[in-house]
């Protein structure tokens, strides 16, 4: 008896929106066993992760206050994956749009400016994100140097630029040389949804990108471009569809949604500029991107499950002392198991038996 | 001796493979029926089908691709259970796929170590491929890689790959799909070699003179089930013809009263280095295409004719806008897109990949090419209905089978998707039709199909350039054929005019005229 993979002769749309479910499954009976092997009891684990966020407000807000960033820039992946052009760096998008943005903040502490304060951090933060991802697209439309690494090691560059900037010209004088900036003016912040609560106007725009993408995939020829060149490369040239000007445009978009993210990160939840504004949020996304199949609503209720998986681990932390990293390896586990499902979708197992009697033909 | 030909005379010997009832289920559907075939040493089976007949099926099963649903397998009269082609290649059944299955980025040699179950080192067997290969008249360079390799030669690696385990059964699936005739020649003078070296061959054709020629005995299947086995030397063409489709063919007719118009496509002393490494050199082609002609192309695989599609679709641009004419205009700058604005449309050889994206459905990819000037584009925003009306006109208007409305292209078979991909560009109405290889590979049925359609269009006053290997398809269809040679297109002739020993001798490179036919250029 052999277990094979079998071909199937067309693309099983079933098992594409089960794939994630299959994945979330297996992910959890790992980390029961994980829990088990840490001397943890593995139902109070799993309750602390996924039921607890679920039962108050607070962490409810939080969830979807964390799934903001995660969902911006997964879509903005999305687009890259289908194209066939691998963005690895969203996080240094995201820090460089936080510090651009930031930057806006900061020079107008203090001075009264007025409403345009925050419409101009956006505009800019997006700008930033979206050049800082074109150096890695053009790289690789000009030199065919691999996008993967470029993108990658970009993110090491913003996070120490970061790093710099508020040790050094944008410490706040009064911060008792803590590496951060000052606190943003009001008119520098996002406004919250509900007053007194978490949630805020940026969980807004990520439906309303969620949205565009959805929009822009399903019904638009841009968006068939951008599926076409990344699933055949030859028929998209035969349409007449250029693939370096998709890298190009795919780059710039999701370095754009980053820089977003991370500027509303900063002048939302977290107020001010310092080292450590994401928590991977960058790298969470790709994850996040796979778990929804590279589609916007996959990617609105993946992102959804990932800013859960980062608060319970927040509760799993307080309460049962399992430490926070847990939630990386989790994580890490989940996107292994989902693009090993995802064979499932052109493939099937089929148990084979060579040494089966066959019924024989009539002779 | 014996004389495999003669029906029942094989006394004492049992077939050296057998099949009893052999049937494959694939949910509800039977793809083969209850077949049985017995094919003996020093044989030459022809399996003869329409696409979907259930041949590729029958073949898998006896190469261990695919276990039976019921029946068996007979090896030298022993019954078999194969657990896969590892195990076929081992006891001596060797297959010739139709689908090469090549890296492209790997040298001749190393695809062939890789399909090699063998434990000799890469240089001895390197060195008996290229013995084999010289053994059986079959050249190959061991070292080039697969990618720079035309169709032809790319065949040539699977059945040098498959005479290397030195089969007693070969399975050849459409071999000469491809080949000129000279090259068909050759395959058949290394297959009746085969023959006479006590092998077996099992071989699956459309062609049904060839399998006159070559087979003694055919196996005809249809939907799934054994009609007949006879002796093709005893039939005509049109018998099996009868046999194959249960029915008669349509057999493709020259409307009358074609009238040549105004030149749709101009080529001026077109020239163009080869895009990549060892790629061929486009040199001083020039041609001119009326409305209401039909120009063939002929020539071995790999003398340029796929630079030149290129070059004519604008997949490939030429710095000199006038070398490519479409409708008057001044082109070869022209993105594909504008091109196909200015009422041209193509089809290129490879259906999967190239023609359509192979896991997207048919409506996107009639979008694929419609989208410049189709009215399915509204302000950048996609009318789903618009190309969901073109693959039911294509269904309709050519006969495409599929198993639901909107399908991925790569569900279909080779002849009903190529059937929707020229479909898709004739119901464009275009001026000026490029196709390459309209019926490679497709069943009878769908290749007249094809041709009708290509007749049709240049009935209704479009140009229509047809690059085809196939010299019967050029002399069915075409006006006037040209033959191309290491990127050079000869003058064309009449296709009254252009007998197969012309053409043959332009494809191999000489020249027409006598005192130039001296010194012809040296392959």
């Amino acid at each position: 008896m052999q277990l094979v993979l079998e071909k199937r002769a067309e693309r099983s749309g079933t098992i594409a929106l089960i794939s994630p479910l299959i994945a979330i499954g297996l992910t959890i009976v790992t980390m029961v066993i994980l829990f088990a092997i840490l001397g943890k009891n593995p139902l109070l684990a799993l309750h602390a992760y996924f039921i607890a966020p679920l039962t108050d407000s607070y962490s409810l807000q939080e969830i979807a206050v964390k799934a903001t960033p995660l969902v911006m820039i997964a879509i903005g992946l999305s687009l890259c994956y289908l194209a066939n052009a691998w963005n690895i760096g969203a996080e240094g998008q995201f820090l460089i749009g936080a510090v651009a943005g930031s930057w806006i903040a900061v020079k107008t502490q203090g001075t009264d400016a007025g409403v345009w304060v925050l419409p101009a951090m956006l505009v800019l933060a997006a700008a930033a994100g979206a050049l800082y991802a074109l150096i890695p697209a053009i790289c690789k439309v000009k030199f065919g140097a691999s996008e993967i690494l470029t993108s990658l090691m970009l993110v090491y560059v913003a996070d120490l630029f970061l790093d710099y900037l508020v040790r050094g010209p944008w410490r706040d004088p009064q911060g008792f040389n803590f590496p951060t900036t000052a606190e943003f003016d009001p008119v520098a912040t996002v406004p919250l949804l509900i007053e007194g609560g978490r949630l805020h106007l940026g969980s807004i725009i990520a439906l309303f990108v969620v949205a565009a993408a959805a929009i822009l995939l399903g019904r638009t020829i841009k968006g068939f471009e951008i599926r076409v060149v990344g699933a055949a490369p030859r028929a998209a040239r035969f349409g007449g569809f250029n693939a370096n000007q998709l890298i190009i445009l795919t780059f710039a978009v999701s370095g754009a949604l980053a820089g977003l993210a991370g500027i509303i990160e900063v002048a939302g939840p977290v107020g001010h500029l310092q080292p450590g504004i994401s928590p991977g949020y960058g790298f969470t996304a790709i994850i996040v991107a796979f778990l929804g199949r590279l589609n916007p609503l996959g990617i609105l209720i993946a992102g959804l499950f990932l800013a859960l998986t980062f608060i319970g681990g927040e509760q799993a932390q307080i309460a049962m002392k399992i430490p926070l990293d847990v939630t990386k390896v989790f994580q890490g586990i989940l996107l292994f198991y989902v693009l090993a499902c995802d064979s499932l979708i052109l493939y099937r197992f089929k148990l084979v038996f060579p040494n089966r009697q066959v019924a024989s033909g009539t002779h | 001796m014996l004389d495999p030909t003669s029906n029942g005379l094989h006394s004492g010997e049992p077939p050296l493979l057998q099949t009893l009832g052999l049937t494959k289920r694939y949910g509800d559907f039977l793809a083969n029926d209850a077949i049985d075939i017995d094919v003996w040493p020093r044989q030459i089976h022809a399996l003869l089908g329409e696409n979907g007949a259930g041949k590729s099926t029958l073949v898998k099963a006896i190469y261990g691709l695919i276990q039976p649903s019921a029946g068996e397998i007979r090896w030298q009269g022993e019954r078999i259970v194969l657990s896969g082609p590892s195990e076929a290649r081992r006891r001596g059944i060797g297959m010739v796929f139709q689908h090469f299955s090549l890296f492209d980025n790997l040298t001749v040699a190393e695809n062939v170590a890789l399909g090699l179950d063998g434990t000799e080192s890469f240089k001895d067997m390197s060195a008996r491929l290229e013995q084999v290969s010289k053994t059986y008249g079959l050249p190959l360079d061991p070292r080039r890689e697969v990618w720079q390799l035309s169709v032809g030669e790319r065949q040539r690696i699977e059945i040098v790959r498959a005479l290397m385990q030195d089969p007693k059964f070969l399975i050849l699936d459409e071999p000469t799909a491809v080949l000129t005739p000279q090259e068909a020649d050759q395959l058949f003078i290394v297959l009746e070699r085969l023959k006479a070296e006590d092998r077996a061959i099992l071989y699956i054709s459309h062609k049904l003179e060839e399998v006159k020629r070559l087979c003694d005995t055919a196996t005809i299947l249809r939907g799934g089930r054994k009609v007949e086995t006879c002796n093709p030397r005893l039939e005509t063409a049109a018998s099996l013809a009868r046999m194959m489709v249960g029915g008669e063919i349509k057999e493709v007719k020259a409307p009358a009263g074609r009238k040549t118009t105004v030149p749709r496509l101009v080529v001026n002393d077109l020239s163009l280095p080869p895009g990549e490494a060892h790629g061929v050199r486009l040199e001083h082609i020039s041609f001119e295409l009326k409305g209401g002609e039909i120009l063939g192309i002929a020539g071995v695989a790999g003398n340029g004719q796929d630079e030149l599609f290129a070059a004519l679709s604008g997949e490939r641009l030429s710095k000199d806008p006038g070398t490519v004419v479409i409708e008057g205009i001044a082109a070869g700058h022209l993105s594909i897109t504008q091109r196909r604005k200015l009422g041209a449309a193509f089809v290129p050889e490879e259906r999967l990949g190239h023609g359509t994206a192979p896991r997207m459905k048919l409506s996107e990819n009639a979008l694929l090419t419609g989208h410049a000037a189709s009215g399915m584009v509204h302000h950048g925003f996609i009318d789903t209905a618009a190309t969901l009306k073109t693959v039911d006109r294509a269904t309709e208007t050519f006969d495409v089978r599929k198993a639901k409305r909107d399908p991925e292209a790569a569900s279909l078979s080779g002849g009903n998707l190529q059937k929707f991909i020229v479909g898709r560009e004739i119901l464009r109405n275009p001026a000026v039709l490029v196709v390459s290889q309209p019926t490679w590979g497709v069943d009878a049925g769908a290749a007249a199909v094809i041709r009708q359609a290509l007749l049709d269009l240049a009935t209704a006053g479009a140009a229509v350039l047809v690059t085809s290997q196939d010299l019967d398809e050029l002399a069915e269809i075409a006006d006037r054929i040209a033959v191309m040679f290491h990127g050079r297109l000869s003058a064309p002739l009449a296709t009254s005019d252009a007998t197969r020993e012309k053409l043959g001798l332009l494809m191999g490179g000489s020249s027409l005229e006598p005192r130039e036919a001296a010194h012809a250029v040296g392959a």
